[in-house]
């Protein structure tokens, strides 16, 4: 990423503060400054694009993931809780 | 989910009640069996972890003295089994291995192709999958699990860090190493899968 910039904060501060950024642990005045600096720089806007767009993957393809029936039955099982077994529904 | 460990009795549970223990099971079982999952990247030690999990919660639930949450103490639980497999099944992986960032060279960013505007369809195609698999397997353990907890499960920073025993500002260095590798791992795949269209 380059570093020349009219604005205060630099590519580095951006990648320093992204997590903190995503996360909502900024405050509004820094954040206001990050969006400044990713308006008028393009290799920063695709960073943080594509940063939160991995996040956002990982997430919808975990929420696909369901315990599997059958593993859920012999869970109970093994808890010897099978006569609280209920359907999912 | 259908209801979370606030909804579910402590008290009840300590004095050995069945059904809240069935209800705690239930709304905890799915979290714990993809956080196996994703930690281990194969079905049967997802399922010995979650059985393992539950049996151990079960056991020492009178010793659990409520200073975390109900379901940051069986993620606890979790993360250390899966930690532990995996140092049994797979002892050449080590625990402590680490990206390099001493000198913050491992955490500049590579790969910046444009690649965020991809149709979801292609995103998250069965081939997308199988490297979103790939390279979440390819984190050091200690990075992965905090990814897991955090971006996954959806725990806090200070709730992350009391699972693993770690202070917030470690929770965040780890979670902030994860997400570079994963974004750079995935940008150098869609990358490609862009040019090619190109």
């Amino acid at each position: 990423m380059s570093h020349n910039h009219e604005h205060n904060l630099t590519c580095q501060d951006l990648l320093g503060n992204i997590s903190d950024y995503i996360d909502g642990g900024l405050s509004d005045e820094v954040c206001q400054e990050l969006q400044r600096h990713m308006a008028g720089c393009e290799n920063c806007r695709v960073f943080f694009d594509t940063m939160t767009r991995t996040i956002y993957l990982y997430q919808a393809d975990a929420q696909e993931t369901e315990i599997p029936p059958e593993v859920r039955g012999r869970l109970f099982e093994t808890l010897h809780l099978d006569d609280l077994l209920k359907p999912r529904s | 989910m259908t209801e979370n460990s606030s909804d579910i009795s402590l008290a009840a549970l300590r004095a050995g009640d069945r059904v809240q223990f069935a209800r705690l099971v239930d709304a905890y079982s799915t979290p714990i069996y993809r956080l196996g999952l994703k930690m281990l990247g194969d079905a049967q030690d997802a399922e010995d972890v979650l059985q393992t999990t539950f049996l151990k919660a079960f056991q020492h639930v009178g010793e659990f003295e409520g200073r975390s949450s109900l379901s940051t103490w069986l993620y606890r639980i979790a993360a250390n089994e899966a930690l532990m497999l995996l140092r049994r099944k797979r002892p050449s992986v080590s625990l402590d291995d680490e990206p390099e960032d001493a000198d913050g060279e491992a955490l500049q960013p590579l790969q910046l192709a444009d690649w965020g505007a991809l149709p979801e369809s292609e995103l998250l195609s069965a081939e997308s999958k199988t490297r979103l698999d790939r390279a979440i397997q390819a984190l050091p353990p200690k990075l992965r699990v905090v990814f897991l907890m955090r971006d996954i499960e959806g725990l806090s920073i200070k709730d992350t860090g009391e699972a693993l025993d770690l202070s917030e500002t470690a929770v965040k260095t780890r979670l902030l190493r994860a997400r570079l590798y994963l974004r750079e791992q995935l940008s150098d795949y869609f990358g490609e899968r862009l040019r090619q269209e190109k």
